[in-house]
């Protein structure tokens, strides 16, 4: 048993128990439903710009690209702009490719050696799986714009139509179920994040690497998107007066609506705390990406001077210096010499 | 290599699975044939580096000032905030594990420790446990650990099993890249004298001499005289060179390596006759200093401060001899320095000329800032405007395949230049599988220092994805040369072949050049450099 998971799956259990617990038995619900979503969102504001600010607090003294491609040289070699950028503009795309399409991880390739032989093959599962998981929880979060609006934006109802565009329907003699909205994002989300989960459980290496830091995220977005899911499908949730909740904190005008089942106050939680978590955790690696110096820099060091702000002067032994030493041997192997 | 097993047993004994302790419980076991000997205390003290000390891996008191644990700590929070690199890395990585599998010395050695996410780990580990507010409090379970003097070893260990490749940097989602984690780890282990020998001697030796081996002028003089005579002797041309020339157009820096050692002596014979056809054919002069007379560069092994320090000889004797531009030798990490570093140490070089090829007229609008120009792309330029006079026939018995040293590719992008030259001087090139070259090329296992004898074991393990890589094309292709443009290269990869494939040998890029560059008034050639019959040539000979 590894303990790392352990403690995080019990660290979001005692989270459900806390919330659940909380408004059903004691009735708090205006801790968890006023008061922890905006310590939340106060400190996942400030968090994020502490973070940032202070990463970029430290300097980048030398311009270091990894470069992935071939250089501008001679004019007749056609470079790699994307992968080995030339210019600002060329480095804003990579970093567009890398940040959207996360192309890095594209490359990636699994090798093992077998009959003596060291083979590779492309790997693309991890990327399939962090694309579908980064790109389904946007989904998610754009979709959830419309509890905090009113009226509902046009570009929030599009994807709404969009994402619920697969509908999906099982119709047999048993069973009815057809609902126009089954946004696929949702289920695409839960998916994903047991993907992941599994994944690092299942690969050996990839969970002896993991600390509970890596298990905890994952557990607790499961726990979102399957509460989220679980309300909006199975316990049917009271989205009027949910909706009244959610305007009542955006507008700051806070309320607590009868008639929310706790189960809303745990998803809520759990959202709560993952935006709390979010500064203190691997989970900047969001706005991380985009202060990375082996791809946010332009790879034209030789054409243009990178400037080191600390750069201090240092002890050098110089040509005089070398000279001296061995002027006469200099001198007796001809070589030419400053003082004679 | 007498006590190594067999090739296929040395395969077969890679284990890949994981202990069963986790990584932080799993104590190392620093074992003979896998490190580096210790820092000759002489040598740390030469450059004045700090804590110079008699010490040695195995044993277990290393000797270290008693506020050690302070040392490291303030050294590790100045280069947090002078690195935004290391401080960035140190926190966004997610472990998704894209970078295990790509490290040269994992596969090699099976090793969890050498997979980079967990030789970063070994850094981050402790700073958790030093500057973050959860690893203080949540501790183990954040993931962090205090700093003992067993982390302190391990770190030792593994960051002289890093050659600072950047391979796991290329596929990595953040970019983050193993070569910054090791430059900070040895930069602290630095800071207690925790050097190898390897790299600290030559660096004393580079800031003496000019150059790692310590070759003082006259003994350098001597050595090049000795490679005039034997271009002599197989091409009745005398190519004597022009050293610390005032006023020579070119200022050329190589490394010292392959004025010492074969096969690099072959490559130092190319350079000697090129240098020698364009005096003769174009009156361009082109001046060898001793006193810059390495291109390689320990330094940037030990810190970013001893790097700056020995590089600072190119910019000076390109100043003292009044020359327009640099041209640089086939070198590895010298190349990533000249790249990346040192316009920016030690520019601006507002003295040089914004180097142009008299011959062709072709501006290296890519060098115009540093004014230093790769041999291969000087090359490449020559072939293209069709100024080498050459008879490729020469290399027609050779089967050639290219390594890209680690630095040139994914420090610079140097990939096409010297395909071009070889294809250019040679009928037959094949490249190796696509997995193993270009921005995804192996090490040669030996980089970054690490080419030493006594961990052997080592340089097998790392050089290991480059001789599967090299064996593919030989089966296939028949393919008995292994041409690369890196000295480090030239001195560690016929150790590998001699282990795995005997009968593929190593060669620099000009070493192909040279032979098969007609000189001006030039013998009947019936040998190449390494005095061996040219195709054609073999009756002759007998």
């Amino acid at each position: 048993m590894n303990v790392n998971y352990m403690y995080s799956l019990l660290a979001v259990v005692v989270l459900f128990l806390l919330s659940y617990l909380g408004v059903k038995a004691v009735g708090l619900e205006i801790l968890f439903g006023i008061l922890f979503p905006y310590l939340a969102l106060i400190t996942f504001i400030g968090g994020v710009i502490y973070r940032v600010m202070d990463w970029a607090k430290s300097y980048v003294p030398f311009c270091i690209p990894t470069t992935c491609g071939q250089q501008q040289s001679l004019p007749w070699i056609t470079p790699n702009k994307i992968d080995n950028p030339f210019t600002p503009g060329a480095t804003v795309v990579r970093m567009f490719l890398e940040v959207v399409f996360f192309r890095s991880l594209f490359r990636n390739t699994r090798n093992a050696i077998r009959e003596g032989k060291l083979t590779h093959e492309w790997e693309i599962w991890l990327w399939l799986a962090a694309l579908a998981f980064h790109y389904s929880f946007l989904t998610v979060i754009i979709r959830h714009i419309r509890l905090f609006t009113e009226p509902v934006p046009f570009v929030v109802q599009l994807i709404e139509t969009v994402d619920s565009f697969f509908r999906f329907e099982v119709l047999t003699d048993v069973v009815q179920f057809g609902l126009p909205a089954v946004f696929m994002s949702g289920l695409v989300l839960l998916a994903a994040v047991t993907f992941l989960f599994v994944r690092r459980i299942l690969a050996p290496h990839v969970r002896y690497i993991s600390l509970a830091a890596d298990y905890f995220p994952l557990i607790l977005i499961f726990g979102i998107a399957f509460s989220g899911i679980f309300m909006r499908y199975v316990s049917k949730v009271n989205i009027k007066a949910a909706k009244e909740l959610t305007m009542g904190l955006v507008t700051l005008h806070p309320t607590i609506p009868e008639g929310i089942a706790p189960i809303f106050y745990v998803h809520l939680f759990f959202v709560s705390v993952l935006l709390a978590y979010f500064p203190f955790s691997k989970l900047m690696h969001m706005a991380g990406i985009f202060l990375s110096p082996t791809r946010n820099l332009p790879a034209n060091t030789r054409a243009k001077r990178h400037i080191n702000p600390w750069n201090y002067p240092v002890e050098v032994h110089t040509y005089e210096e070398y000279e001296d030493e061995f002027r006469e041997k200099m001198i007796e192997a001809g070589l030419p010499v400053e003082k004679e | 290599m007498s006590d190594l097993p067999k090739p296929n047993e040395f395969i077969d004994r890679i284990d890949r699975s994981i202990p069963r302790t986790g990584w932080m419980d799993t104590p190392i076991d620093i074992r003979k044939g896998m490190y580096c000997y210790a820092a000759n205390p002489k040598s740390v003290e030469y450059v004045h580096l700090p804590n110079a000390h008699a010490w040695n891996p195995v044993e277990d008191d290393w000797h270290l000032p008693e506020n050690w644990k302070e040392i490291i700590h303030e050294g590790f929070k100045t280069r947090l905030e002078r690195f935004r690199s290391f401080k960035v890395f140190m926190d966004i990585c997610v472990r998704c594990g894209a970078c295990a599998d790509k490290c040269h010395f994992f596969i090699g050695t099976g090793d969890p420790k050498n997979m980079p996410v967990l030789r970063a780990e070994l850094l981050r580990s402790v700073y958790r446990n030093d500057y973050t507010t959860a690893g203080k409090i949540l501790g183990k379970i954040a993931g962090a650990r205090p700093l003992t003097m067993d982390v302190l070893k391990e770190w030792w260990y593994y960051f002289f099993q890093c050659t600072e490749c950047r391979r796991c940097s290329v596929f990595c989602p953040y970019g983050i890249d193993t070569a910054e984690i090791t430059i900070m780890g040895r930069e602290l282990l630095n800071l207690l004298g925790l050097n190898i020998d390897w790299v600290a001697t030559p660096v004393a030796n580079c800031y003496r001499t000019g150059n790692h081996l310590g070759i003082q002028p006259h003994a350098y003089r001597d050595m090049l005289d000795f490679f005039v005579d034997d271009i002599e002797e197989i091409t009745s041309v005398r190519c004597e060179p022009n050293y610390n020339q005032k006023g020579a157009d070119i200022l050329f820096i190589t490394p010292s390596g392959d004025v010492f050692a074969d096969p690099g002596t072959y490559t130092c014979m190319g350079y000697l006759m090129l240098f020698k056809f364009l005096k003769e054919k174009y009156g361009l002069s082109i001046t060898w200093s001793t006193y810059a007379s390495e291109g390689g560069n320990f330094g940037f092994f030990t810190s970013h401060e001893t790097m700056k320090r020995l590089n600072s000889k190119m910019y000076a004797e390109a100043k003292r001899l009044g020359v327009k531009w640099i041209l640089g030798g086939e070198c590895g990490h010298m190349w990533r320095v000249i790249n990346q570093y040192m316009d920016t140490m030690n520019g601006p070089a507002d003295f040089l000329e914004v180097p142009v090829n008299p011959i062709t007229g072709t501006r290296f609008e890519n060098a115009k800032s540093t004014k230093m120009v790769h041999i291969m792309e000087f090359t490449a330029d020559l072939i293209k405007h069709g100024k080498l006079d050459l008879d490729i026939s020469r290399n027609d018995n050779l089967k050639i395949t290219f390594h890209d040293s680690c630095n040139p590719a994914r420090g610079m992008g140097l990939l096409d230049e010297p395909r071009y030259v070889i294809q250019n001087v040679a009928r037959h090139f094949y490249d190796m599988p696509a997995n193993t070259i270009r921005e995804q090329t192996f090490c040669c296992g030996s980089g970054a220092g690490l080419n030493a004898g006594e961990n052997m074991e080592l340089r097998l393990a790392g050089g290991l994805p480059r001789s599967m890589a090299v064996k593919h094309v030989h089966d296939k292709y028949d393919v008995n040369t292994l041409a690369t443009i890196c000295a480090i290269d030239r001195a560690a990869l016929p150790t590998l072949m001699d282990y795995y494939l005997p009968d593929v040998r190593v060669t620099g890029v000009t070493e192909l050049v040279a032979n098969a560059l007609i000189m001006p008034g030039e013998g009947e050639r019936t040998t190449n450099l390494r005095g061996e019959p040219l195709p054609g040539m073999e009756e002759e000979e007998e």
